[in-house]
């Protein structure tokens, strides 16, 4: 986590974000995220975010969900306390396919949101810099960090050429921190600097 | 020539000329407002009914399960009734958000929220009937796998109803988690424009820091596309489940293979018809009607007819069956004690409500009129209530000893405890509609572009250019 300063525009349209962000990676600015209302479809291939391994995540949790349960069962039955009910086998495999799947499903289902949570650093009293307030609402907010090696003036410039409005630099938290959302609470950032351009 | 073409199969999503804020204006705002008298009444008979329910259950928790009349004979009543009733409701939420989002179906992001809402309510109200019904309730964790002082003796993983143990339990989890998954990114957006501290705070632990990044989208979109695929055989699988608490058994009426895909059927059926009975009321009281549109009614209506004469066809199977299949008792059952016989009214109203009513839905207009639809769905969910009436006790009143027949009428504590669930049922709703989105905000936003207004006016120059102009244009698009 560190405060890191950044230059934000502001997006109304996706027609106009796409060929801004494609603008924004062959100039060789260092995008540090696209922020949007909703999920803008192909936007993470245009940024050249990777593929996201969550659904392999969900596969190999599925499958711990299956061998737990069929495992289980079977340990139960077989070896802690084999009990004769009603002269049935002692692996009756059919019957073990009900809690079988349920568990498989729960295990990957549980373990995916908690490893969405996890990389996405969501929960409870988790804060984190929101650039606009209304990025969640209508606006697409592009945000580009300034390095040393950046010129923050020429981003400006360059973002209003490729269509943004309301151009600023922000000094901001770049990771997530623990706080109440009716506090400003943001550490290690005594005022954020405003300047429109 | 020009290149106009409107479809008039597929008419727009969402109804009005909207941008992307007025989406949030109108589905937010709702939230940030002091409720209406309406709300208030409604919501106190609510908490009224809950607390009867609640009464009730303290009625049979301090007297016993003897205060219900249940007796040798008839062992289930109105409480695995209503169990299956409450399940069954639940299964239209997950079918809209999950099986419809598999099929690409764009009508479902204006219902799907208020419906997975019904489902996780539903699940609550079910799951109380068969704990309750265990008699001593405090001993209730016992249907649980865990290492005991008694050996460890385990439950009986052969056992229908420990596999509905996990199937209820595994359902209500996940589809609390899709639902959640779901609003974070709107708690956010009611979070960011929140104006008093307090919303802020609550809605801020609400949305758990989310901000919209496209990585996160994108891990977003990833987890929803995998709970549905997860969702769309749970939701089958569970109420398959139900069904074989009855279907393992060998009492005739319930021993029949027909059950799992005729319970299915019926259990979207019936809960259709709820989401039908909640939307219409939450559409006309949050003025929500061009986002809920008759369009939308229309598409469920067309599913209710569907599986109405599903569950149409599996009675008739089941009637066929106990005749082709010579067994004499099955045979009584059907024809002596369930379509005749004391409680036979209660299978010709299951048949007139399920069977014979909902084919009006054939006709386009009665698919797209309020009154009718609001009037199909309460009767779609009685006839599915006595439905799981007439499987559970004409199957058991007359038994194979003439000696031990019965008749059965609910006493007080369990129609109290019936009223209950829906005291328990609409509470949670009316918060629900309060204080939550009761529509997906970023799924109408992420569909807006193809299938609104806007969009219509957009095409206005592409449509009135020449075709020949346009084919150029295309051919050189570099």
């Amino acid at each position: 986590m560190a405060v890191k300063k950044f230059v934000v525009g502001l997006f109304d349209d996706e027609a106009v974000l796409f060929p801004a962000v494609k603008k924004v990676r062959a100039a060789g600015y260092k995008l540090h995220d696209v922020y949007t209302p909703f999920p803008v479809h192909g936007l993470d291939h245009a940024m050249g975010l990777r593929e996201t391994s969550l659904h392999t995540a969900g596969f190999v949790y599925g499958i711990t969900g299956t061998t737990t349960a069929l495992s289980f069962m079977s340990w139960v039955f077989n070896s802690d306390w084999p009990l004769n009910i009603g002269g049935k086998p002692h692996f009756p495999l059919p019957a073990f396919i009900p809690i079988t799947f349920e568990l498989t499903v729960l295990f990957a289902a549980v373990g995916m949101v908690m490893t969405f949570c996890y990389l996405c650093q969501l929960m409870p009293f988790v804060k984190k810099h929101i650039f606009h307030p209304r990025q969640t609402d209508d606006k697409f907010v592009m945000v580009i960090e300034v390095t040393e090696k950046t010129n923050a003036e020429e981003v400006k410039s360059f973002l209003a050429g490729a269509g943004a409005q309301d151009i600023n630099e922000q000094k901001a938290e770049a990771g997530w921190w623990f706080g109440r959302w009716d506090k400003d609470d943001e550490p290690y950032l005594r005022k954020i600097q405003t300047t429109n351009a | 020539m020009h290149l106009k073409y409107e479809s008039t199969l597929r008419e727009p999503l969402v109804d009005g000329v909207k941008d992307y804020h007025q989406v949030t204006e109108d589905i937010i705002s709702p939230i940030e407002g002091k409720p209406g008298t309406l709300w208030y009444v409604g919501f106190f008979i609510s908490l009224t009914l809950l607390g009867f329910g609640a009464f009730s259950v303290f009625w049979q928790i301090y007297f016993g399960v003897g205060v219900w009349n249940l007796n040798k004979t008839i062992g289930w009543g109105w409480d695995i009734t209503n169990f299956v009733w409450w399940v069954g409701i639940g299964h239209a939420g997950t079918l809209i958000s999950a099986i419809l989002l598999l099929f690409r179906q764009g009508w479902r992001t204006g219902v799907n929220r208020a419906a997975e809402a019904m489902t996780i309510f539903a699940v609550m109200c079910a799951g109380q009937f068969p704990i309750i019904h265990m008699g001593r309730v405090w001993m209730a964790f016992f249907i649980l796998p865990y290492p005991n002082t008694r050996g460890p003796v385990w439950v009986n993983f052969n056992s229908p109803l420990l596999w509905d143990v996990f199937a209820i339990s595994t359902y209500f989890t996940v589809s609390l988690l899709f639902w959640y998954s779901g609003l974070l990114p709107d708690f956010a957006t009611v979070r960011d424009r929140a104006k008093t501290k307090l919303r802020k705070l609550l809605y801020g632990v609400a949305a758990f820091g989310w901000t919209g990044s496209t990585k996160h989208w994108q891990r977003h979109e990833a987890l929803s596309l995998v709970l549905a695929g997860l969702s769309t055989p749970l939701v089958l699988s569970v109420h398959t489940i139900v069904s074989f608490d009855f279907a393992t058994s060998v009492i005739p009426g319930w021993h029949t293979t027909i059950f799992p895909p005729y319970f299915v059927a019926g259990a979207i059926f019936s809960g259709f018809a709820m989401v039908q009975t909640l939307l219409i009321i939450t559409r006309k009281i949050l003025k929500l009607e061009e986002y809920i549109t008759l369009g939308h009614m229309e598409a469920m209506n067309k599913v209710i007819v569907l599986t109405g004469s599903v569950v149409g066809c599996a009675y008739l199977t089941e009637l066929f069956m106990a005749w082709y299949g010579a067994n004499p008792y099955e045979f009584a059952t059907f024809f002596k004690y369930r379509a005749a016989g004391p409680l036979g009214w209660s299978y010709w109203i299951m048949m007139t409500c399920n069977v014979i009513t909902p084919q009006v839905f054939w006709f386009r207009k009665m698919r797209r009129s309020v009154a009718v639809t609001f009037a199909m769905s309460i009767i779609v969910n009685i006839g599915m209530w006595f439905e799981r009436f007439v499987i559970i006790c004409t199957s058991l009143y007359r038994d194979y000893l003439p000696s031990s027949w019965s008749y059965y009428r609910p006493s007080w504590p369990e129609v109290g405890f019936y009223m209950g669930t829906f005291g328990l049922f609409f509470t949670c709703y009316f918060l629900f509609a309060k204080y939550f989105p009761v529509i997906a905000v970023a799924e109408i936003k992420s569909i807006l572009k193809t299938s609104g207004e806007n969009f219509k006016e957009k095409m206005v120059v592409y449509e009135e250019e020449s075709a020949e102009k346009f084919a150029h244009d295309v051919a050189h698009a570099h």
